[in-house]
């Protein structure tokens, strides 16, 4: 009896551990080919007969050119400052809004939170053309204002932390009110510091789709110097047409610094993608 | 519960120093992100729909009023229907296929088996990767003459060139872009699933795919609605995708470009931002008509405990 549940066991993981490996293999086979592929010539790329898998000869004649064409350091930065603004602004903003929507009353709360919700429901793109007339009419285009601008704030990130505010228990508040605290002190030095951990979770996800974004720095910039880099690899893929190794190289050194980011911080980036999915 | 409801109708005659001092800090807390809500949505959203009724004048002479004529347009213009079309049938293969293999991957992640930590990283990677590499890298896969694909297989498919095929792989694509994000949403639903509920399974003798229907699927279901509900409207706004895998020149486009595609090229690339402006509400009025549809339905099926 126990013998043929062991084995049923060892028959239960191989089955389990096959299904994984096939999904593992689906997942890396993209990413594979785009690391082999940078390292090959464009003949070695496009050999049908006989089929190459492997580089001969692992060049870095791709990479070379496209970090010479493309001032990755100056991506790079815009990137990071777009990502850095983005997270500042929605903590700092939705931390606050989120605390008064949860623990505050105050008149015209209820029509406020209404508003808040409503954004979250209605897809972003009703909002992008008036949102360009007016960084165009500032005459602001092609600055990091203009990335930054529509994550300025969130109704999102207000709504999450909205929502950890209100599973915080009460009585820490009553005892601080008691001991004469007021609202501001109560909330920068007792409650803002218990729901630090859906900050976190809403700062990685503000990043990751700062750094994702692809339609509205498209918009706002025309300038190939100001582009973060998801907006600079589109506009490469145009100009570099079929030349595969390169388009690889390029698209690699876009990845690679985010995934080498996701691989140190994966357990506070899978937490924090979690978080602030699940606990709205 | 009378005497209760008196009290509080006692108070709201007199507001306490308290009560104060709470509408007071509320709304300098709530300031910022509501003066930038109006500012960046609510104004933008009132701009949008008025914008509908003007045409972008020619030699960019400012705005000029046509009424309902962008509407009239957008109804009979068969290109924004094929649009729309194309963008429900992208939905049809991303949502179902990402939730269901997520969730496969979730319950089978969800038991201590080696290498665990190894498969989660590996199976959320596509989402720390950028969209146009991600397009790039599988456009190259696709290849018809020199890509992977064909070459493994020995086809000779026009996986994105072929009108007929193309939304298939495009909606490949999206499957495995969200893929992990699904699984990982699971995931964290399925660890706040209370083990008791599986033990006492266990002791009635239940297997595995008993379970799943009876305790897992049941006890998941907020999960699965909630991810339902954003991917939902996350597939219905695709855009990304489209504009980075399909080439203007590529005979496929028309039946495979999706409606923020269109109204990208209408509002930046035509500059005819009423008829934008148009096509863009018409995206609105759908998602908000499909959402408050699943908010209905969920009473049938989604599971509170």
């Amino acid at each position: 009896m126990s013998q043929s549940k062991k084995v049923n066991k060892v028959i239960n993981t191989v089955i389990i551990q096959a299904v994984l490996i096939f999904f593992s293999i689906l997942m890396i086979v993209p990413f594979a080919w785009m690391f082999l592929t940078s390292f090959k010539t464009v003949t070695e790329a496009t050999s049908v007969n006989p089929f190459v898998i492997f580089p001969k000869v692992w060049k870095t004649d791709a990479f070379v050119t496209v970090w010479n064409n493309m001032s990755f350091p100056l991506l790079y930065k815009n990137t990071l400052l777009l990502i850095f603004w983005r997270v500042v602004c929605a903590c700092a903003t939705a931390t606050f809004a989120g605390y008064a929507f949860a623990r505050l009353k105050f008149p015209g709360k209820n029509l406020m939170f209404s508003l808040v919700l409503i954004q979250m429901m209605i897809p972003s793109q009703i909002f992008t053309i008036p949102q360009y007339t007016m960084i165009s009419s500032l005459q602001m285009t092609n600055t990091m204002f203009a990335l930054v601008f529509p994550g300025l704030v969130t109704a999102f990130g207000t709504f999450l932390l909205r929502q950890a505010y209100m599973q915080l228990p009460k009585d820490l508040e009553e005892a601080a009110r008691l001991d004469g605290c007021s609202i501001p002190q109560t909330f920068v030095f007792i409650m803002a510091p218990l729901a630090r951990s859906s900050m976190v979770a809403l700062g990685i996800f503000t990043a990751v789709f700062a750094y994702k974004e692809l339609l509205w720095p498209m918009v706002v910039c025309t300038d190939a110097k100001k582009e973060p880099l998801a907006a600079a690899l589109a506009t490469m893929q145009g100009q570099y047409a079929t030349n595969y190794p390169q388009l690889m190289a390029a698209s690699l050194i876009a990845c690679i610094p985010m995934i080498i980011l996701y691989l140190i911080f994966q357990k506070q980036f899978i937490q924090g993608i979690a978080t602030s999915g699940t606990k709205l | 519960m009378a005497g209760k409801s008196g009290v509080t109708k006692a108070k709201k005659h007199k507001m306490t120093k308290w009560d104060k001092s709470q509408a007071l800090w509320g709304w300098i807390f709530i300031l910022p992100t509501m003066a930038g809500l109006i500012i960046l949505n609510i104004w933008p959203l009132i701009q949008s729909v008025y914008q509908t009724f003007f045409r972008t004048g020619d030699f960019g002479k400012g705005n000029v009023f046509v009424g309902l004529e962008n509407y009239q347009q957008l109804f009979q213009d068969t290109e924004v229907w094929q649009a729309l079309w194309n963008t429900f049938k992208y939905s049809l293969i991303e949502v179902p296929f990402s939730i269901i293999l997520g969730l496969i991957l979730a319950v089978l992640l969800n038991k201590k088996i080696a290498g665990r930590t190894f498969y989660r990283a590996v199976f959320f990677l596509p989402m720390v990767a950028a969209p146009a590499a991600v397009a790039m890298v599988w456009r190259w896969l696709y290849n018809t003459k020199f890509g992977l694909i064909n070459n493994i297989f020995h086809t000779n498919i026009e996986w994105i060139s072929n009108p007929s095929t193309a939304w298939i792989s495009i909606g490949v694509i999206g499957v495995w872009s969200v893929l992990g994000y699904n699984m990982i949403l699971f995931l964290a639903g399925l660890q706040e699933i209370p083990y008791d509920y599986y033990e006492a399974a266990q002791v009635d003798g239940a297997n595995g795919v008993y379970e799943f229907f009876k305790i897992t699927l049941p006890l998941l279901s907020p999960t699965v609605f909630f991810v339902m509900v954003t991917r939902i409207i996350g597939a219905l706004q695709v855009f990304d995708l489209i504009y980075m895998v399909m080439d203007k020149s590529n005979p496929a486009l028309p039946k495979t470009q999706s409606i923020v595609y269109l109204f990208y090229q209408y509002s930046f690339v035509n500059h005819n931002k009423g008829y934008g402006s148009a096509i863009a509400l018409l995206l609105v009025i759908c998602v908000l008509i499909i959402t408050a549809i699943q908010m209905k339905l969920q009473k049938k099926w989604v599971f509170y405990y």
